[in-house]
């Protein structure tokens, strides 16, 4: 397939180069059209979201009021810290100006004042990059007021994050902009209704902004031809872990994640079985190796192995990887970055982490894994934010998947110890 | 306790922010940025330049893991063991990272030269293992590299 998203060009990053290969042409087109053709347009294609969630874009997009006195915001996330994801600086390194085409589009279907572009802080060098990119827009007059000589103005603002996975999420991405701790939001209300500083708000994933001048180029027919058809469009994967040739891949959803280990990833170093694969980051549910036959990198194909598309970060673990390792590690993570706000997730993840301690160190005690479970299950869906649930997920899909590895790190202890050790 | 070319940004960055708070994470930057950690007195500072209290600003900078309250060492090594690290060997990395320091994770060497911490995934499992020192990130890191890196870090 032709690379649209990460083409392959020699200084594509500059506005000149990405002028001359057609950039901001669509933006031009859109300008032409109804901000409501422009939405209609996205909403056709089947363009669903890329920061973990998949959701239709276009259809987020309607969700904006249209009669307001308000100002209308986008925030586009660029915190991207769940691991195993590393595709949206690839973009800002080398793409950035089909970033920023893509956010001026939708801020002129959606009529939004300012755009703020939400970067993870450790990204300061690429930040600069991005910056470099927009500076570069306002001065061709493609950002600012009276846009290429339309009646249409709007800003876009790069915000610096400074360390917190929880940002990501994106009622607290949207609490750290207003310059408070990151705690994610009760909803309803929604973003759309009660957004940045109580105006509406659209959220959209960096990866998922730059589709969209791709769709208004070409139109929604062509684009909604590639790959998947309920999940279509290029998608980029990030596969990392035990292949020869990890990095990003711009793919069509839908394809293999047996081929995107084998075919553009090389395989497992020295020829090694592949013992489980996490398809989506690492809050996405772990595969077993041999339930790969058949998975696809699409919603429907993942949903329907019990596991999701999430960011597409794509881990895989050769046959002597110690998944108890990998799980307590995991669980850590989640323990390190949750807000706290809610009891079951500030207590259950570090539950989790602490049991998942004891079977690394080949200490798990009888009846573990079922409180395992049950934790996990009642951190499930009992949170503010989603941050639970993916604390829960690989835990849940660890067990049931992997419950013999659980099973040989069990300390069996003499039953008379045992007693003992209760007395 | 600002530069001017800092203050200036701030009043421009005005523009571009609702309220005044929201300036709050700009403003630590630009602090930690200068004198390298967030003092209380910086803090204070913050508080009364962007008009909120001190405990919001208190609460922010303690929030965020980016933020120090207290100074740290001259190069901060910072290693990811996240999942795809850690299957490209970063334990082997963090060994030899604390035997060559002689400190441990989140540790700060005696002579102030060093700070080490341990990381979340920092969007570079694909190029695993790696570490940043700074914002210049180190990737692909194997037992020589990592050594390049550090004489190169000692004679600057
Ligand atoms: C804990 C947590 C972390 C998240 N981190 C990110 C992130 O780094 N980047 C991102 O785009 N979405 C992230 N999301 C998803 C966002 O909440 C949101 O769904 C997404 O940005 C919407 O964009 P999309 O519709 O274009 O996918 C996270 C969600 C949760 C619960
Ligand atoms: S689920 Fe966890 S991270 Fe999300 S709001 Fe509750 S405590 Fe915070
Ligand atoms: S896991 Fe180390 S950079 Fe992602």
């Amino acid at each position: 397939m032709q690379k649209l998203i990460l083409p392959n060009i020699p200084g594509l990053h500059t506005i000149d180069v990405y002028e001359s290969q057609g950039g901001y042409k669509a933006f031009r087109k859109a300008l032409g059209m109804k901000p409501e053709e422009v939405t209609d347009e996205v909403k056709k294609s089947g363009l669903r979201g890329r920061g973990g969630a998949c959701f239709p874009t276009g259809l987020k997009w309607t969700f904006m009021p249209k009669q307001t006195t308000k100002p209308k915001y986008i925030c586009v996330n660029g915190d991207e810290s769940e691991p195993g994801t590393f595709k949206d600086r690839q973009i800002f390194e080398f793409n950035p100006h089909l970033l920023i085409e893509g956010t001026l589009i939708g801020a002129y279907a959606m009529g939004v004042t300012t755009s703020f572009i939400y970067v993870r802080g450790e990204y300061g060098k690429w930040i600069r990059l991005l910056e470099k990119a927009i500076a570069d827009a306002y001065a061709k007059g493609y950002i600012g007021t009276s846009i290429l000589g339309s009646t249409f103005s709007t800003n876009i603002v790069v915000h610096k994050g400074a360390g917190a996975y929880i940002c990501g999420e994106e009622s607290s991405l949207m609490n750290s902009i207003e310059g408070m701790r990151g705690y994610p939001r009760v909803r309803p209300p929604f973003p759309a209704q009660f957004g940045l500083w109580g105006c509406p708000t659209t959220i959209n994933n960096v990866e998922t902004m730059c589709n969209v001048p791709l769709i208004i180029d070409h139109g929604w027919e062509w684009y909604s031809k590639i790959g998947a058809p309920k999940h279509p469009g290029p998608i980029l994967v990030g596969i990392s872990g035990h292949v020869n040739k990890p990095g990003v891949y711009e793919l069509p959803t839908g394809v293999p994640l047996l081929e995107i280990i084998y075919k553009h990833a090389g395989g497992v170093p020295g020829d090694k079985k592949i013992k489980a694969v996490i398809p989506g980051g690492s809050s996405t549910m772990i595969m077993r190796g041999d339930q790969l036959e058949g998975a696809c990198m699409d919603a429907e194909s993942l949903k329907a192995a019990g596991s999701s598309v999430g960011t597409a970060g794509l881990i895989v673990m050769d046959e002597d990887t110690d998944l108890m390792k990998v799980i307590a590690r995991i669980s850590m993570f989640y323990y390190h970055e949750s807000c706290g706000q809610c009891t079951p997730c500030r207590e259950g993840t570090g539950w989790l982490w602490k049991i998942l301690k004891r079977f690394e160190k080949g200490e798990g005690r009888a009846g573990d894994v079922d409180l395992l479970m049950d934790i996990a299950n009642n951190i499930e869906g009992n949170t503010i934010c989603a941050l639970g649930d993916a604390a829960a997920w690989p835990v849940q899909s660890m067990i049931r998947r992997f419950r013999d590895e659980f099973e040989k790190r069990v300390k069996t202890v003499p039953p008379r110890m045992e007693q003992e050790a209760a007395a | 306790m600002l530069s001017e070319k800092n203050l200036h940004k701030i009043e421009e960055l005005k523009k571009s922010y609702p309220t005044s708070q929201a300036l709050v994470l700009p403003v630590l930057w630009m602090i930690q940025e200068e004198h390298g950690y967030i003092s209380e007195e910086s803090m204070k500072y913050s508080a009364q330049l962007l008009d909120v209290p001190f405990g919001h600003v208190l609460g922010v900078v303690t929030f965020y893991t980016m933020f120090h309250s207290k100074p740290i060492g001259k190069n901060h090594i910072e290693v990811c063991t996240n999942v795809s690290c850690m299957l490209r060997g970063s334990e082997k990395i963090v060994e030899l990272l604390e035997k060559r320091l002689g400190i441990g994770l989140g540790e700060t060497s005696k002579d102030k030269k060093w700070t080490l911490s341990e990381v979340e995934c920092m969007g570079s499992c694909g190029t695993a293992p790696m570490l940043a020192v700074g914002e210049e990130y180190h990737e692909n890191l194997t037992p020589e590299k990592l050594e390049k890196i550090l004489s190169d870090l000692e004679l600057k």
